[in-house]
């Protein structure tokens, strides 16, 4: 490095502290971000929008017939469709179904890594790490293949030779929910994991000597101090689960039969691209996207709580 | 320490578990035709093959599918990265107005439900298309784009974490000793957050390599430009799945990954805590 000074120099170092610096650098800095997410992220929301109040179909998109306003209407239908009503209901229970099981799993995998031996600890984070690494269109076809109707290991293994889990609601959104539980887990654990490591020890230390059971410290001690950590975690997976599409898509097809096992995800999809129903399929996704506003907005909150400096 | 041995052993349980299903995919593209039909499958198998992979690779071009899906998530890690080190830099060197609003907005961009973006997304690229011909449907070109644009959000979240972590004096002495700002940026900042970088380079490759939505949505009729995970579907039939292919063709596109993850595996809990918080 020069150790030349220069005048310029001198005088930055005499006048405010440059520190936080002002001007015109960050616009310059984040005009990349901004174009690439305003063209690819903004316009298409405010689209996704337009399209929901639009009557567009099939004979739209080929331009064989204008485009008009319907308002409402595509939300009118919706909302008096009895499927929209059994959809909605299906993706709040399997959502919630799932994010209750990876947190359970999760949490208790994470206080069991607090209390083994370094091998074994070291085997079971990398295990979780490999499960997470799997691409949801390889986990999703593993997984079919294991509870496959004859030819399923899990199948065979159980004595359930011809029983195919696909035909049952319950027991496709069943198998599809363990494929994610399998795949979130590890994020969950990781994650929970650091931060128990991070309550100070002699906190765990007291506790024991007062003769506390695992399940009480992990109630009253480990909970309560890592309630920010949790409710990110907790969030972070509410998020995630309400928006499977690759594993139901794949495991399913696309939905199961006569459309069983759709969510408010896969359903916008196909009333889209296989039935073109695109202004409908909009107003499902702006439904959507306004329940993970809700739920994002919730996020936000917490994070003021726990003062992250923004 | 009876229970330590105990957890120990439940541990090692749990963790074989949850390879299995990993190693029942490795394993089954690795049995002969035979076995992979048998009513008795065995979780082992004394004659292994590569001949589903064989079949893979040569039937469907699915060599090219993997080259195209490695090109897209290489392209995607690169212009995302450098855009993401960019905003991340400015979101946290500097002081200006909306600075926290900006902030908010990139974390409830990492919210947005982009299933149902796919919708005014496909006439978007279908009209850029039309106009330059490199990013419309049919187009890897167009799965770059979006995978660039989604992965930004968590990218620059998680970078602002390890530019934060280097301390300003350093390009202030660095400023101090006449280095312009172009220089700071490339020869100081940029060496010292290249850690970070490449694990969050690694959440954009999973997230670009991993994509079935986009290449379902976007490759309609052009196969040569397919990616891999719809490529994979190819192998399941309406009258029998020849599931060791689709196996094989599972195991291929999973190793790039796990690779990745268990090289950085450090680097990304590290990075999670910066962009989670705990």
């Amino acid at each position: 490095m020069t150790t030349v000074v220069s005048e310029d120099a001198i005088r930055a170092s005499t006048a405010a502290p440059p520190r936080r610096r002002r001007g015109l650098a960050p616009v310059w800095l984040l005009l990349p971000a901004a174009v690439v997410l305003g063209a690819l992220f903004i316009y298409p929301m405010y689209q996704l929008g337009l399209l929901s109040v639009l009557d567009f179909r099939q004979a739209q998109v080929s331009g064989g017939q204008p485009t008009h306003f319907v308002g409402a209407g595509n939300y009118a239908q919706l909302f008096t469709d009895p499927q929209f009503w059994s959809v909605l209901i299906a993706t709040v229970i399997f959502a919630a179904g799932c994010v209750l099981a990876t947190l359970a799993v999760g949490a208790a995998l994470a206080v069991l890594l607090t209390r083994i031996s370094r091998l074994p600890r070291l085997l079971l984070s990398l295990a979780a790490m490999a499960a997470w690494a799997v691409p949801a269109v390889s986990g999703s076809t593993v997984w079919m293949f294991l509870f496959d109707t004859d030819l399923g290991f899990v199948n065979q293994a159980l004595g359930l030779g011809g029983f195919n889990w696909m035909y049952g609601r319950y027991t496709a959104f069943a198998l599809v929910g363990a494929v994610v539980v399998w795949a979130s887990f590890p994020f969950v654990m990781v994650t929970l994991y650091a931060g128990i490591e991070a309550i100070p020890g002699s906190v765990l230390e007291a506790a024991a000597l007062d003769g506390a059971s695992t399940w009480r410290t992990f109630w009253q001690i480990i909970v309560p101090m890592l309630r920010p950590v949790l409710a990110i975690v907790v969030i972070q997976s509410i998020i995630w689960d309400f928006k499977i599409f690759t594993q139901i898509y794949v495991m399913t097809r696309g939905g199961g039969l006569a459309g069983q096992n759709l969510t408010l995800n896969v359903w916008a999809y196909q009333q889209a691209f296989a039935a073109s129903e695109y202004g409908l399929g909009s107003a499902i996704g702006v439904v959507m996207m306004l329940i993970l506003l809700l739920v994002t907005l919730l996020y936000l909150r917490t994070l003021r709580r726990t003062g992250e400096p923004l | 320490m009876r229970t330590r041995r105990l957890l120990d052993a439940i541990a090692v349980l749990i963790a074989l578990v949850t390879v299995f299903p990993i190693y029942w995919m490795v394993l089954s593209a690795l049995k002969p035709a035979g076995e992979i039909q048998s009513l008795h499958q065995r979780p082992w198998t004394l004659a292994p093959t590569l001949d589903a992979f064989r079949r893979v690779l040569s039937a469907n071009d699915f060599a090219r599918y993997l080259l195209n899906s490695a090109v897209v998530a290489l392209v995607v890690v690169v212009a995302s990265g450098l855009i993401a080190f960019l905003a991340a830099v400015a979101l946290t060197r500097f002081k200006f107005r909306f600075r926290t609003t900006i902030l908010v907005l990139f974390l409830i961009a990492q919210m947005v439900p982009v299933e149902a973006l796919t919708i005014p997304l496909f006439f978007l690229v279908r009209d850029l298309g039309a106009t330059v011909p490199g990013i419309g449907l049919n187009t890897l070109g167009s799965l770059m784009l979006v995978h660039t644009a989604f992965t930004l959000p968590f990218a620059i979240w998680m970078l602002r974490g390890f530019v934060q972590a280097v301390p300003d004096e350093l390009d202030e002495a660095a400023q101090l000793d006449g280095a312009s700002r172009f220089t700071v940026l490339w020869r100081i900042l940029f060496p010292l957050v290249a850690p970070g970088l490449a694990a969050t380079s690694v959440f954009s490759f999973i997230h670009a390599w991993n994509d079935f939505l986009f290449a379902r949505t976007f490759i309609i009729s052009a196969t040569d430009q397919q990616t891999l995970p719809m490529a994979l579907l190819v192998f399941f039939k309406p009258d029998e799945n020849d599931w060791g292919a689709i196996m094989a063709a599972s195991t291929l596109m999973t190793i790039p990954v796990l690779v990745f993850f268990l090289v950085v595996r450090r680097r990304l809990v590290a990075g999670l805590g910066g962009a989670v918080k705990d």
